[in-house]
């Protein structure tokens, strides 16, 4: 199997990896940074992130990179189209996001339900949307900022549902009068959907179509209503990605891989940054990222500068948790028949006879197919109050020849 | 102007930009239903981001190929399972 040494090894190339590797670099030391999609940038960047990118850069960026696997202590298995490597390295540093939140409804299934996140993953990558009817549905800022990029693009009629209620939206945005930057930004984003109706204490309750979805059913505050589109967006919150950290050995608590002041984690050597160390959006990633890649290139000083500003990023975390926590109605949005796993399709009401999660698991193989209950796993957490997180190797389905190879070694 | 990629989906010639993923040729070509689920049910694209793999579909022969992750290629040949 191919080797790399590196000093200092960044995994993610999203707003938190690009800091680490930036910092790690700027302290003098060799640095790696991988990522598995097509270009840098992560989630919020995507297909832009060269031009976040320092020039010239002084570390190595390699993406379509996918890190499989921990390997011993001081290095990870990873794949590519170039087939398997090892990288060792001295520091580690993850950076590996966050992905939405999906909550089960029946007709969650059809095509044309998505991601709302997703759905702008979708059109960066070239799928259509001039012409479009789009609903967005969910809660937090990401279903504007979708609808603003929609609109941009050319959706033709675009409606917003946001469970959170209408006063803790108000109070949210009172509260943002003491931080100006962050009101102008709301500010924007609504008059950039001027015209686009914002309805509060709204959720879908059904997705309907043959073969593909053609009408919804919301729930409002004026009771339920039916709604004819093309697209339904769903995004109920982010969940941090924790299982190759978990693979690693880091410990993992409440569904955010856990880390100290610097950044470090349970780990010596591994440090973790952005979504995955609790969800807090683009700046207390940068933070969050700078901090670890200092700490990782040896430079506590730098990294303490960081302090302060994280912890104003977090104050505003806490604050966006509250206003868009989601609301116990949403538990009773699918019937027994709704399926919960999509891979195995096990439906609610089958997982709901066990206990716990690893019980269904073992009974029903829900969150046993492709995804490895990264989508079913934090609805279930949501449904039940089941702890869902058990990674095993590997953290995504790997070629056979990967896994082969790691038993060479 | 951005440089044009022709492929095949399900035998249907389709044009997109270069840079586009194989899941906009789907959407280009009218094709919503990327796979059968284990009880046949119809199942598109969900995440976007490479996680769900709701948007498998056959590359070029090979099976379970992450549509929405992979970009498309002059010639390439999609077939998917709807
Ligand atoms: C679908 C989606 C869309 C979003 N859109 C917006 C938006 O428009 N505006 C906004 O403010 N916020 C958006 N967010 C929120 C976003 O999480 C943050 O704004 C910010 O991008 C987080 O930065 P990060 O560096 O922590 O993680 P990310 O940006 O998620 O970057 C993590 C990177 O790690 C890579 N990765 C993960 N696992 C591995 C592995 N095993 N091997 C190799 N690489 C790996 C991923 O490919 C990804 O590029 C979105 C989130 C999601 C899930
Ligand atoms: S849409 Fe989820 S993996 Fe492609």
């Amino acid at each position: 199997m191919a080797e790399r040494r590196t000093e200092v090894l960044v995994i993610g190339a999203g707003p938190a990896g690009l800091a680490a590797a930036a910092a790690a670099a700027a302290c003098g030391r060799r640095v790696l940074l991988v990522d598995d999609n097509a270009d840098p940038g992560g989630q919020i960047w995507r297909g832009e992130g060269r031009a976040h990118l320092a020039v010239p850069a002084r570390f190595e960026v390699r993406c379509g990179v996918r890190v499989v696997d921990a390997c011993g202590a001081s290095a990870v298995l990873a794949e590519s189209a170039g087939g398997v490597e090892r990288l060792t390295f001295d520091r580690l540093v993850l950076a590996t996001g966050a992905r939405e939140r999906f909550l089960p409804f029946p007709g969650w299934t059809l095509p044309n339900v998505v991601g709302a996140g997703g759905l702008q993953a979708m059109v960066k990558g070239g799928v259509p949307i001039a012409g479009k009817r789009v609903v967005i549905a969910g809660s937090g800022p990401l279903l504007l900022a979708v609808a603003a990029y929609l609109r941009s693009r050319g959706a033709r009629s675009l409606l917003i549902a946001e469970q959170t209620g209408r006063l803790r939206l108000a109070r949210f945005v009172l509260g943002l009068a003491g931080a100006p930057q962050r009101l102008r930004q709301t500010l924007e984003l609504r008059r950039a959907l001027a015209g686009v109706p914002l309805l509060t204490d709204a959720w879908p309750l059904s997705a309907h179509g043959a073969g593909r979805l053609e009408e919804i059913r919301l729930r409002t505050r004026r009771g339920e209503r039916g709604e004819r589109c093309d697209l339904l967006a769903c995004g109920f919150g982010l969940v941090p990605n924790t299982e190759l950290a978990a693979l690693l050995g880091c410990r993992v608590e409440a569904g955010c891989v856990a880390v100290d002041e610097h950044q470090a984690t349970s780990v010596a050597g591994v440090y973790a940054a952005g979504e995955m160390t609790g969800i807090g959006g683009l700046d207390l990633s940068r933070i969050e990222g700078e901090i670890a890649g200092y700490a990782a290139g040896g430079d506590e000083r730098k990294a303490r500068a960081g302090l302060g500003p994280r912890r104003r990023a977090r104050r505003f975390a806490r604050a966006l948790e509250r206003a868009f926590a989601l609301r116990e109605e949403l538990r009773e949005l699918p019937d027994a028949r709704t399926l919960l796993c999509r891979c195995e399709d096990v439906s609610v009401g089958r997982a709901a006879r066990y206990p716990s999660w690893r019980a269904a698991k073992l009974h029903t193989r829900c969150g046993m197919g492709a995804c490895q209950g990264r989508i079913c796993g934090a609805a279930a957490a949501f449904l039940f109050g089941w702890r869902c997180e058990h990674a095993r190797p590997p953290a995504s389905p790997a070629r056979i020849a990967t896994l082969a190879a790691q038993h060479e070694v | 102007m951005p440089e044009r990629i022709a492929l095949h989906v399900n035998g249907r010639h389709v044009e997109v930009d270069r840079g586009s993923t194989v899941l906009a040729a789907l959407a280009v070509a009218g094709v919503a239903i990327c796979r059968r689920s284990v009880q046949g049910e119809p199942r598109g694209a969900l995440c976007g981001i490479g996680v769900c793999f709701e948007c498998r579909v056959t590359i070029d022969g090979v099976a379970h190929r992450r549509s929405c992750q992979i970009l498309c290629r002059e010639a390439m040949e999609v077939r998917t399972d709807g």
